[in-house]
């Protein structure tokens, strides 16, 4: 084009990938990367196999098993039956149809979103998907990633390609800088909380400004994982010197020529001074305070040291209904503080949080205490390669000696079908993506957090805020690759 | 694949709930599955069913009398939220339900549902609110439900007109999938196949 308009980066994207559109009819969308796992792909391939066609790009395909893998020792068998068939499904396919899988015993298996971004599979510019909602995390990247169901995944497998419609554009501008204390997770936790979990329907949301610019890969990957919790698809950050750096060598991650050549090509990604967004909010990370939620979803969220707010005061009918029934799963009080409310779980890990970064914070709390008397503290690292890197550094023996559960990689208790799950009643402070009704057990309670209120919470046995342990001022500054 | 989408006249089963999200729809534990069947019972497992399978009581909405064979499910806004589980329609197709009316569905949640032949009409907040009142008054209210000519009637003989992606209208009309639309333009994947070199190779093994 010789006029040029402004363009965001994902009307680039975008258009770098429209294979074909016929009038009236959807983009044909060519996908650059396609995750599986166990839960969502099988009747994919069965569907395959029923039409008698093949998977078209398996070499743009790679399998992990996560959601539904026991996280203890590993040696032992599956106690359960149905998830045992489910991942030996999974792998007899992968076998049959030429995907590399990376299962149980492979280095590189762990959860699908955490490992993409360790292989370097993960790359600016590209279109991602996965049978998995929070396949947005890719777009801490500079990529244009988000969840399909199992009926795309068949035609992702059979084409390389989905139909989608173009997307509108939300722009979350984050200015200012975090405060010690106050991390990536309160950053989402904040944005839902004030958009609520259908204000980003339809919607890509571009994360911008100096807070997100400030935050390492680890945590963009943290924002942008929970853009579905927004009702967005999907959510990116434009790709900048932190983005190159973390990808550089990486194993798939191109060399040599070929990377200066990416990196130059990925240097105009970034969104054009001018363009316009359909939608956009601005929040003043100064202004944020660690946040949890109270409620059984995640725009259900307050200020830590804030009260649960009143039925009473809801204008709008169904959003009193709503809130009442919430206050009662969790048996909340109106008015009540949510500091100092009773834990009985604490779960660090997730697709969310569950990256070495995360550890880090989590441990940089526990070290040289221990866990509050009657709180079950698990850590579950994001994938096998996070747990040899905390076993290297000693955070395991950190958590260890706070007497906290040190557990293999998997998606563990954030979906709980593995059997790590909450009992009915208890309370727990989670640093993955969901408060749902019964997400982490059947009758189960959540309070989602950040790594820092979870640890500082499993050793006060109350939701305590982060900002208050001594020397928190340098804890704040744990990042890392 | 669905059966086409053909006229069809029922009840409704009122759900006011907003914020649905797929983890009530269908919870996690019935996802071990490796087919789309058998998912009715899942449906809604823990609004319906005590631990020991029994009926919860006063029993659910879907359970109370005269809702089975219902086949419009009337929702609160946001229907469907959070994970992408395709077996939330799977399990509400297998319980009977063709059509939704909401104000609005999360995203992939419809995505999912018109591949499944189960069609999210949206309705703007007045006409919701009016339909609700409409159950409330006459809880065996018949609704007529015609995608061809996008709209739905009402008993008092008003209609309440609809808009539909057109390309899913006519995919849903006649029961076909997305697949066998994609499969038809392999010759313009090849050429921008040819034109653009894989990004990544997960079979050469890491560099």
């Amino acid at each position: 084009m010789s006029t040029a308009a402004p363009r965001t980066i994902v009307e680039k994207i975008w258009t770098d990938h429209v294979v074909t559109q016929d009038p009236g009819a959807p983009a044909v969308l060519a996908i650059d990367l396609h995750l599986i796992h166990e839960v969502t792909s099988p009747q994919a391939f069965s569907a395959l196999r029923a039409r008698g066609i093949g998977v078209r790009r398996p070499h743009q395909t790679v399998a992990t098993a996560d959601h539904s893998i026991p996280t203890t020792d590993r040696s032992l068998p599956f106690i359960d039956a149905m998830a045992l068939a489910q991942v030996n499904q999974l792998e007899a396919n992968c076998a049959e149809f030429g995907i590399p899988m990376h299962g149980i015993g492979d280095p590189s298996q762990g959860i699908v979103h955490v490992i993409g971004p360790q292989m370097g599979l993960t790359q600016p510019g590209m279109t991602i998907v996965c049978g998995d909602s929070h396949t947005s995390t890719h777009g801490a990247f500079g990529a244009l990633a988000f969840g399909i169901g199992t009926s795309e995944v068949e035609m992702v497998l059979a084409t390389q390609t989905l139909l989608q419609r173009d997307p509108k554009t939300y722009e979350v501008r984050v200015d200012g800088r975090l405060t010690p204390g106050v991390s990536a997770k309160d950053i989402i936790l904040a944005l839902i909380a004030r958009i609520g979990i259908g204000g980003g329907t339809g919607h890509v949301f571009e994360y911008t400004g100096d807070a997100i610019r400030g935050l390492t890969m680890e945590q963009r990957m943290t924002v942008c994982n929970m853009s579905i919790e927004g009702g967005a698809r999907a959510g990116l950050i434009a790709p900048d010197d932190t983005t190159f750096e973390y990808v550089h060598g990486r194993p798939y991650a191109p060399a040599g020529a070929a990377w200066d050549r990416a990196v130059e090509a990925w240097r105009r990604l970034p969104t054009d001074d001018g363009a316009t967004y359909d939608k956009s909010i601005t929040i003043d990370a100064d202004a944020l305070e660690p946040m949890v939620t109270y409620g059984t979803n995640p725009g259900m969220g307050i200020p830590i040291t804030s009260r649960v707010p009143s039925p009473a005061d809801q204008a709008d009918p169904g959003q009193r209904r709503a809130l009442e029934h919430a206050l009662a799963y969790m048996d909340l009080q109106p008015g009540q503080e949510i500091l100092g409310q009773k834990v009985d779980v604490v779960f660090v890990g997730s697709c969310t949080n569950g990256r070495i970064s995360d550890l880090r914070l989590a441990a940089s709390v526990l070290k040289d205490r221990h866990v509050a008397d009657g709180v079950r503290l698990m850590v579950v690292p994001g994938s096998d390669e996070v747990k040899r890197e905390a076993e290297r550094e000693g955070l395991s023996d950190i958590f260890k000696a706070a007497g906290a559960d040190w557990r293999e990689a998997g998606c563990s208790m954030c979906i709980a079908m593995n059997g790590d799950q909450l009992r009915p009643g208890q309370y727990a402070v989670s640093t993955s993506n969901r408060n749902f009704e019964g997400r982490q057990g059947k009758g189960g309670r959540t309070f989602l957090a950040s790594p820092l209120t979870a640890a500082a919470s499993a050793i006060a046995g109350v939701v305590a805020d982060p900002r208050r342990l001594p020397g928190i001022e340098t804890l704040a500054a744990v990042g890392g690759r | 694949m669905a059966e086409p989408f053909r006229v069809f006249t029922s009840k409704v089963v009122p759900l006011p709930a907003e914020n649905v999200d797929t983890d009530q729809i269908v919870p996690a534990r019935y996802l071990k599955v490796t087919t789309k069947e058998g998912l009715a019972d899942a449906l809604f497992r823990d609004w319906r069913f005590e631990e020991d399978g029994s009926l919860k009581e006063p029993p659910f909405i879907l359970d109370q009398p005269g809702m089975a064979g219902r086949r419009i499910l009337l929702v609160g806004d946001n229907f469907g939220a959070g994970s992408s589980r395709e077996h939330a329609p799977w399990a509400l197709s297998a319980w009977g339900v063709r059509v939704i009316l909401s104000t609005s569905y999360a995203d992939i949640f419809k995505s999912n549902s018109l591949k499944n032949g189960v069609l999210p009409i949206v309705v703007d907040p007045a006409t919701h609110a009016r339909l609700f009142d409409l159950l409330a008054t006459d809880p065996d209210a018949e609704l007529t439900v015609d995608l061809a000519e996008q709209g739905v009637l009402l008993p008092d003989g008003s209609t309440i007109d609809f808009d539909i992606d057109p390309f899913a209208k006519q995919m849903i009309l006649a029961g076909t999938d997305e697949l066998g639309y994609l499969l038809s333009k392999e010759p313009e994947i090849d050429a921008w196949e040819a034109s653009h070199p894989p990004r990544i190779d997960s079979l050469a093994g890491a560099r």
